[in-house]
């Protein structure tokens, strides 16, 4: 099946994920997308799956124009995309999964489909067992399950949304001779990323998006350079770099052969120490390992090995209001999923922070409250309800609250979303605290952002740190290098 | 939870109280209809029947107090996000627990000594059973309305238990409970009606400490910054398992103080159906009253007109008492269905 893509466009509100994007694909290939969080990859194969609807443009199926709205329609075209998180049933069996959308009628015929499933199964070389509940596979096998489902749907354009993170090296050779095999059978295969050695592996085309837009398109054989100047854009000369306290402080923070489980590559034993007033930042794609790191050092996830020190004393195993109380600070990502309370008001938001006692005194919290929205510029009053803040000015009170002297500062995206404006801001606040000697350890998905603010990197890749370099030491292209995976 | 939080203006309330009225109304009628009974006599007779004279207003007093009480303490739980379904095993586990305290009191020489005491050991047994269901939440990682409508069944078993096997009348243990205590026990009361004024004290008094401790304290603020956002509250230094056992606490004294005045002032002995339902009742309360401390005494007020008002119906118009209960069931089903369609509208209004 041949798929066109005229001028799509799909707007959030006033951020355009993609930005007119004309793309062709052809039948029987694998066809990369490749581009950094927020490119706009995921956006723009949620429009082609159904999952998302675009505000703007056309899809041509064979040269002919098709509208739909709904997963379940694309399926129908022949159009099916495998998730970055698998949309399966945890608590149900392989085979029940297998079934699910396939299976109609009054009358469950479970013995015909146990057979096809094993049946498509080994054509592929994967291994599943039926009665398995799918809670207890790997997201390997999860995504073997949702690829063999999906083919047997009758599915013949194939989208997978970066199906290589968080999957064993050997899962990955049996989904990627599973791809070429599809692939030849004449099946079209969208294969969207952000690790480059994967799509230069696999694929036999390769368009880049950044911002929303085609970057650049190109056949085999590939040319890496060019592909990740496309991705991070041209300005990848070496960035001004700013003088930084950075060897002699005394350690703030010290991570001993630290190892962890949990997100989706989890955290592999890692060597780090942060000294006072130094900023550190954490490079990587979404879900390498910085958001783990960043949790352990706050003492909110605990270690499978190693140890953690705060300012020298041992806090491994400890929970995180005891790291409070040593002055680590942590700020997260989700502002108002983890950082606020909705419902309550900005002047409910700074009570909280009153020393302890039985009654609240209203009217200093109250003081409280106008005095930050003063200092920090929140546009709102003090009885304004967190939830009815801006992105930027929930960002802004969350830094109001923090305490005045904190020893640590652990930033998850400190300015994801916020306009530049509020950009600057936020830094100009959290370099002050840098200066007074707090040393900041921040995560962001903007490579530029790094390397302008921290004066030490390291960049993550599945779970790894694999460099650990001073910022005036390295250049941007070789971190982008690392970042997909080819340092 | 957050169903009714906004605050709406007057105007809107008032055309939503219509609609919820209206609904209401035309609900019932159409059962009433449907059961063969003319609406409007049946309307009539629940109202004179709940408020036709001075004793049946003592009446309905004597079942609003343990409501409020009951719904007092759902104010806490609710204010922490926990469903405590619990509450009305925590009636029975103060009414027990009162019990044995009166039972020990018996042969005592100083009666009101035991009265107070029977109220402490309410709270206590109330609260306990409550910390119960706070510990399998938090230690057992049982949700809290598993856990406490178990809780209902045992505490229900246990009082079965207790009137058939060792509190049980001499001679034969029967349904119509323990023993009746010594009127030296009874909770005294005035006018010729069965009105208790310390109950009503204790009941005013509860609803001024909830309003205190959940608008001026830092427990209260503690309690709804966990309710909205647990995550949140424990970054912001707040430990929500504490907090937990804390508002369960509350929670089941005060259903634990129902239980009490069940026993020290209604029924004077331990029966089966302690509770008289009025924990699931006061759930019901505290939804409609929008989870406020001062909407509560208002809606239980009026549930405790249904419920003694429709004690007439069976006799005057030969129908079932069972009708406050679908007055009840109606006024929730319509109040959900106001807030939800009006939600629903005002999404509308924003894709469109």
């Amino acid at each position: 099946m041949r798929i066109t893509l005229r001028d799509i466009r799909k707007q959030y509100g006033k951020v355009n994920a993609n930005d007119g994007i004309d793309l062709e694909i052809t039948e029987g290939s694998i066809h990369g997308i490749l581009g950094e969080n927020g490119a706009g990859k995921s956006t723009l194969m949620k429009v082609l799956a159904g999952y998302t609807v675009k505000t703007s443009g056309k899809i041509l199926i064979n040269g002919r124009p098709a509208e739909y709205d709904h997963p379940s329609q694309a399926t129908r075209l022949g159009i099916g995309m495998l998730y970055q998180d698998p949309l399966d049933f945890p608590p149900l069996t392989v085979l029940e999964n297998f079934m699910m959308g396939l299976d109609r009628g009054l009358v469950s015929r479970e013995e015909a489909y146990r057979l096809r499933l094993r049946e498509m199964a080994d054509h592929f070389g994967f291994h599943l067992d039926p009665d398995t509940a799918v809670e207890r596979l790997t997201v390997g096998e999860r995504q073997q399950l949702e690829l063999v489902r999906l083919l047997a749907l009758g599915v013949e354009v194939l989208i997978l949304d970066e199906p290589t993170t968080g999957i064993s090296s050997l899962q990955k050779q049996a989904l990627f001779s599973a791809l070429r095999k599809l692939a030849r059978e004449g099946k079209t295969i969208l294969l969207v990323s952000h690790k480059l050695e994967d799509v230069e592996a696999l694929c036999d085309r390769i368009t880049v998006l950044r911002r929303g837009r085609v970057e650049g398109s190109m056949v085999l054989p590939f040319e890496g350079g060019r592909l990740l100047a496309w991705m991070f854009g041209n300005e990848l000369a070496p960035p001004p770099c700013f003088e930084r306290r950075t060897e002699e402080g005394a350690p703030t923070l010290a991570m001993e052969e630290v190892s962890a489980l949990g997100g989706r590559a989890g955290l592999s034993p890692c060597q780090v120490a942060v000294r006072q007033g130094e900023v550190v930042g954490l490079a990587g794609l979404e879900g390498s390992g910085q958001g783990l790191f960043l949790r352990l050092a706050g003492g909110l996830e605990k270690p499978e090995t190693g140890k953690i020190r705060v300012a020298e004393e041992d806090m491994t195993g400890k929970d995180h209001h005891a790291y409070r109380a040593k002055g680590v600070t942590f700020l997260p990502a989700g502002r108002l999923e983890e950082g606020l309370m909705p419902g309550l008001t900005i002047t409910e938001h700074f009570a909280l922070q009153q020393p302890k006692g039985i009654v609240i005194h209203w009217p200093k919290a109250w003081e409280m409250a106008q005095q930050g929205i003063g200092r920090f510029r929140i546009r709102g009053s003090p009885h304004s309800a967190a939830e009815s803040l801006s992105g930027g000015n929930q960002q802004r009170l969350l830094l109001a609250l923090l305490p005045a002297n904190p020893l640590l500062l652990l930033l998850e995206h400190p300015t994801r979303g916020l306009d530049m404006d509020s950009v600057r801001w936020v830094w100009e606040k959290l370099m002050a605290y840098a200066a007074q000697g707090t040393s900041i350890v921040f995560s962001s998905a903007e490579l530029d952002e790094i390397f302008q603010m921290a004066g030490r990197v390291l960049v993550f890749f599945n779970g790894v740190v694999v460099k650990n370099v001073r910022t005036c030491d390295t250049t941007m292209e070789e971190l982008a290098k690392a970042i997909a995976g080819k340092g | 939870m957050h169903l009714f939080l906004e605050n709406s203006r007057p105007k809107e309330l008032l055309i939503k109280v219509f609609f919820i009225a209206g609904g209401v109304f035309c609900l019932t009628s159409l059962v009433l209809l449907v059961a063969g009974a003319p609406p409007w006599p049946a309307f009539y007779h629940l109202f004179v029947g709940a408020l036709g004279s001075w004793s049946k207003l003592a009446q309905v007093l004597m079942v609003w107090i343990p409501l409020t009480l009951c719904a007092c303490g759902l104010l806490y739980s609710f204010r922490i996000g926990l469903w405590n379904i619990g509450v009305e095993g925590q009636v029975v586990a103060g009414a027990i627990a009162s019990t044995a305290v009166l039972r020990f009191g018996v042969e005592s020489g100083s009666p009101s000594l035991m009265i107070v005491m029977a109220f402490a050991g309410g709270i206590l047994g109330g609260s306990a059973w409550a910390i119960l269901a706070g510990f399998l939440k938090t230690k057992g990682g049982v949700n809290e309305i598993f856990g406490g409508l178990g809780l209902n069944f045992v505490a229900q078993g246990i009082t079965l238990w207790l009137i058939f096997g060792p509190w049980k009348r001499p001679g034969v243990g029967s349904m119509s409970g323990t023993e009746l205590f010594p009127e030296s026990l009874w909770l005294p009361t005035f006018l010729s009606a069965r009105l208790s004024p310390a109950g009503l004290v204790l009941t005013v008094l509860a609803l001024v400490a909830a309003a205190w401790v959940l608008n001026r304290t830092r427990l209260g603020l503690a309690l709804k910054g966990i309710g909205s956002n647990p995550k949140a509250a424990y970054l912001h230094g707040l430990n929500p398992s504490t907090y937990f056992i804390l508002a369960m606490g509350l929670a089941g004294g005060c259903a634990g103080l129902a239980g009490a005045f069940q026993v020290t002032g209604v029924y004077h002995r331990l029966i089966p159906v302690i509770s008289s339902n009025y924990g699931y009742l006061a759930l019901l309360v505290v939804m409609l009253a929008n989870y406020r401390v001062w909407g509560s005494p208002w809606i239980a007020f009026f549930f405790a007109c249904l419920n003694v008002g429709s004690i007439q119906l069976p006799i005057v118009l030969k129908l079932d008492s069972s009708l406050s209960g679908i007055i009840q069931g109606a006024l929730v089903l319509t109040t959900l269905l106001v807030y939800g369609l009006r939600s629903a509208g005002s999404r509308l209004k924003l894709r469109g």
